[in-house]
């Protein structure tokens, strides 16, 4: 007797473990994506896009006009969607960021304004045309399960975390196999070479702008299923600067690293620290859980002041 | 081929460069003398778009005030700037591959061997990041990288700086083929008079910001003034 | 004008337009603060009760930018954290004087401390995490102040907050009333009073960030922000000087956040979370970085420029503000005080020519 329910309990931890890690997975892998998103425009450009998360809901709503409850398929509607974001995200470099930059010549502030700017546009354009209400998103992978050791895996973690391995894989060959992403890369080693070399430091940056609007409009689809609203990315893009601040912000690999640390850890936490001052209070919201992530955060930028990733010597701002 | 004319420029209100004028011819070697703070760079920068001028500056017949830095890397005109600006965090084929961004031919290959093969050190360094090489190496790597965009004039910016004169030496040799074999014509800014009049037919010399002589080279090295303020003796 | 000077040299207010001091802009700047002066004082007594109140919330958020541009602006540390520095003077005031009746001068001496202590912690890390990376440790600070405070709602009122009794507001003192009293023959009513009292806070404020960043530490904050290594050359301890900026930046948020509650009768978590940081922000730039009357610019402008979009649409007013702010950093990078020193410059020359 004693024994089989001793075993039933390390049976049921082990089940909550991986339930944990599952569902710390699915979240990392948005919080990954759009860690990549904020990486790659800090990368070419040294700019920290504050209207990343905002730019993203704005697409989950357009790909959700187009889905119409239903009226086109919904990978059909997202795949449209993307173009339209990629086409957003490099009106906005060219309209928005290229003349501020320009403007503001080396002195960051004016463009962490105009990125200020753009969240605020964004964050307000979505409800304006739409309204408020939260509205009904289709789950990307379908309702189903698979069952591992007690635990389920749903389809749609399964499917989040392909998604980002694919844009890990796409991202890799674009910029290890291709002209126009060595290119990016020389502008985000050193832009005035890179012009030298007749690289047209421009369009790079506008497919930088364009790639980043891309991939949040593929994790704003990733996340809307519980409900899409103006709020759907604030709290995910949190998380996605602290991944992105984990790993390096001059690091891919550190984005899709420190996203995932960064979901397993709020996840662990919020679970098995629920006992814990502080933790107590998930009803208020998201960002709560993410209280341990910043502080392993913090210790880890304390040891390495450039992220786990990234390269030392940070003197961007 | 590259015409400059009555040029001005600098950053901002302050003007560096007040009138200069100088040509260099398709295939010829010229070379600007010029002290620290001259205007040697600002006189490169902008010929290659980097920085806005005033005045005339053609190449081939077409102005180039006014064009992109990339757009007129894509005229034929590679410049190698003053501390070599080769992209540390690429490898050195990954340099060379950048140089020839703005082809379209299917050579790439090809070049990149060959460039390998004319700088040795650059072969056996491939595939190491360029920030790892020895400041020489580097000057090699820039200059390879200029010449795989297929030049028609290569702008160089003190090629000589902060190296050793053995390898200064090595640079200059290099140059001189390079030109006798591609037929590139080269623009080079230095200070170091010596090597530069060597490998150079004409040449200018340049004080704040203005041209004060000219003439072959073989005259420039005679002149008593040049003499004293650039060959040291 | 804008913040990037030559690194180079050492500017004593890289800010300054380099005109000379022309005996005419020195009157025109002279007439300029007496009007200025003028209006300040007699504003309250033109207005009604809630363009007073709104001009004292002006007040308030001014004295917050000002300390927010102390530390960005002249100090080069970017914070997305300064609304909990806010909050905690906010929440310092209304705790004291509604649970223990305190003065308002007190609660507002002890905001500062405990905010002088908080930032320099927060500034602490400063010391070897730069740029964005510190811009996420002061980011945390903010998601997390609402949500403590809603944790320790025993002491803070949890997410309803602390509303200040009618006893326990801030009223004009008789003494004061009978001096106004006999200066113009009518009572000074209590909002008019709160107006005044920021208005001494907030100019004392002024000035002494003023003197401040004119003097040699001010020197040095600037040469830090424009380039460290040479500053640590000159021999500036460059750590001591950025913790303590972020020290005394946060003490001037945190009366930003007394004076805020004072006037508002009431403190709310939802007041002080990260938007209210990105509005402080918002302000040290639409102002203008790096200059003085900046803050106070930046302050009205974020306070009142809701009243300029279309009241039909009110839904579509962020997205006007959005693409103002984008516009305005296209055409002045400098801010409101930059286009007004493009204009100023161009005043004074055609006057002198
Ligand atoms: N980015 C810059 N901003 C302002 N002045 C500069 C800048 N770069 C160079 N100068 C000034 O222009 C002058 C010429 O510089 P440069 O063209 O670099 O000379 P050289 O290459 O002959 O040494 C110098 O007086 C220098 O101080
Ligand atoms: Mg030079």
């Amino acid at each position: 007797m004693m024994v089989t329910a001793l075993l039933a309990e390390e049976v049921s931890a082990l089940t909550n473990f991986l339930q944990y890690t599952f569902l710390g997975l699915q979240k990392g892998a948005v919080y990954a994506t759009i860690a990549l998103a904020l990486v790659i425009i800090f990368r070419v450009s040294g700019i920290l896009n504050f209207a990343q998360g905002e730019m993203a809901t704005f697409s989950t709503f357009i790909t959700w006009a187009i889905w119409g409850d239903g009226r086109v398929p919904i990978w059909a509607a997202l795949a449209l969607s993307l173009v339209v974001s990629f086409a957003l995200g490099a009106s906005i470099e060219r309209l928005v960021i290229r003349p501020v930059s320009k403007k503001a010549a080396g002195n960051p502030l004016p463009i962490v304004i105009a990125t200020i700017g753009l969240y605020l546009a964004f964050s307000a354009l979505a409800p304006a045309i739409w309204g408020t209400d939260a509205k009904r998103f289709p789950t990307l992978f379908g309702e189903g399960s698979l069952s591992l050791a007690g635990a389920s895996i749903s389809y749609q973690t399964l499917g989040t975390l392909a998604v980002l391995a694919v844009v890990v894989g796409l991202l890799f060959v674009l910029f290890q196999k291709t002209k126009i992403g060595l290119a990016m890369r020389g502008v985000a080693s050193n832009a005035e070479s890179a012009s030298l070399v007749g690289v047209s430091v421009g369009s790079v940056l506008m497919l930088g702008w364009a790639l980043s609007s891309a991939m949040g409009c593929m994790a704003g689809a990733l996340t809307a299923n519980v409900g899409l609203n103006g709020a759907l990315m604030i709290a995910p893009l949190i998380y996605a600067f602290a991944a992105a601040t984990l790993g390096g912000f001059d690091s891919p690999a550190g984005a899709v690293v420190g996203g995932l640390i960064v979901g397993l850890v709020a996840e662990y936490s919020a679970d098995y620290l629920a006992e814990v001052p502080f933790t107590t209070i998930t009803f208020i919201g998201e960002q709560l859980r993410i209280f341990p992530a910043f502080l392993l955060i913090l210790v880890v930028l304390l040891v390495r002041p450039q992220g786990l990733f990234g390269k030392p010597q940070v003197t961007r701002v | 081929m590259l015409w400059v004319e009555n040029l001005t420029g600098g950053y901002g209100p302050v003007q560096v460069v007040q009138g200069l004028s100088f040509e260099v011819a398709a295939g010829e070697v010229v070379v600007i003398l010029g002290a620290n703070g001259s205007g040697k760079t600002t006189t490169l920068r902008t010929i290659s778009g980097m920085i806005h001028g005033r005045g005339t500056v053609t190449f081939d017949g077409t102005s180039l005030l006014g064009k992109r830095p990339d757009q007129i890397v894509r005229m034929g005109i590679a410049h190698v700037p003053q501390g070599r600006g080769t992209i540390t965090d690429l490898t050195v084929e990954e340099n060379l591959r950048l140089g020839a961004y703005v082809r379209a031919d299917r050579e790439v290959e090809e070049d990149i061997e060959q460039w390998c093969a004319v700088f040795p050190r650059l072969g056996e360094r491939r595939d190491q990041p360029a920030g790892s090489m020895s400041g020489g190496e580097q000057q090699m790597l820039a200059i390879a990288r200029a010449l795989m965009s297929k030049p028609k004039l290569l702008l160089l910016d003190e090629p000589s700086l902060g190296l050793a004169p053995l390898v200064t030496r090595e640079v200059f040799e290099k140059l001189e083929s390079i030109n006798r074999e591609t037929g590139a014509a080269v623009l080079v800014v230095e200070q170091n008079a010596g090597l530069a009049l060597g490998i150079s037919s004409r040449g200018y010399v340049l004080e704040t910001g203005q041209i004060v002589a000219q003439g072959s080279s073989e005259e420039l090295s005679t002149d008593e003034a040049v003499r004293q303020a650039y060959l040291g003796y | 004008m804008t913040a990037a000077a030559a690194p180079s040299e050492l500017p004593d207010t890289s800010s300054e337009v380099p005109t000379r001091p022309n005996r005419k802009a020195l009157m025109i700047k002279t007439v300029l603060c007496v009007v200025g002066a003028v209006v300040l004082i007699q504003m309250p007594l033109l207005m009604d009760r809630s363009t007073t109140q709104r001009l004292t919330q002006v007040l308030a958020i001014a004295v917050a930018v000002l300390g927010l541009n102390l530390l960005t602006g002249f100090n080069g540390q970017i914070s997305v954290g300064h609304s909990a520095f806010m909050g905690i003077g906010a929440y310092a005031t209304a705790i004291m004087m509604a649970r223990h009746e305190s003065p308002f001068i007190l609660t507002m001496m002890v905001a500062m401390v405990v905010a002088f202590a908080v930032g320099v912690v927060v500034g602490l890390p400063a010391l070897r995490i730069r740029g964005v990376y510190l811009a996420l440790v002061t980011l945390a600070l903010a998601a997390m102040f609402p949500q403590l405070v809603v944790r320790f709602s025993g002491l803070t009122g949890g997410s309803t907050g602390i509303t200040l009794e009618d006893t326990q507001q801030v009223t004009t003192p008789q003494p004061v009333n009978d001096l106004f009293k006999s200066l113009t023959g009518s009572r000074l009513l209590d909002n008019q009073y709160r107006y005044y009292l920021a208005l001494v806070v907030a100019v004392v404020c002024f000035v002494l960030v003023r003197n401040l960043v004119k003097s040699r530490v001010g020197r040095a904050l600037i040469a830090i922000r424009d380039n460290e290594t040479p500053a640590e050359v000159l021999g500036v301890n460059v750590g001591a000087y950025k913790v303590a900026t972020f020290g005394v930046s946060a003490m001037l948020a945190a009366i930003g956040g007394s004076l805020f509650v004072m006037n508002a009768d009431q403190a709310v978590p939802s007041e002080f979370g990260i938007q209210v940081s990105i509005e402080l922000l918002t302000a040290v730039v639409v102002g203008g970085v790096a200059t003085f009357v900046g803050p106070a610019v930046g302050a009205l402008a974020l306070v009142y420029v809701s009243d300029l979009f279309p009241k039909e649409h009110p839904e579509y007013a962020p997205v006007l503000f959005g693409l103002t702010l984008i516009v305005l950093m296209i055409i002045s990078p400098g801010g409101i005080v930059g286009l007004a020193k493009q204009g100023w410059a161009r005043l004074v020359r055609s006057r002198s020519a």
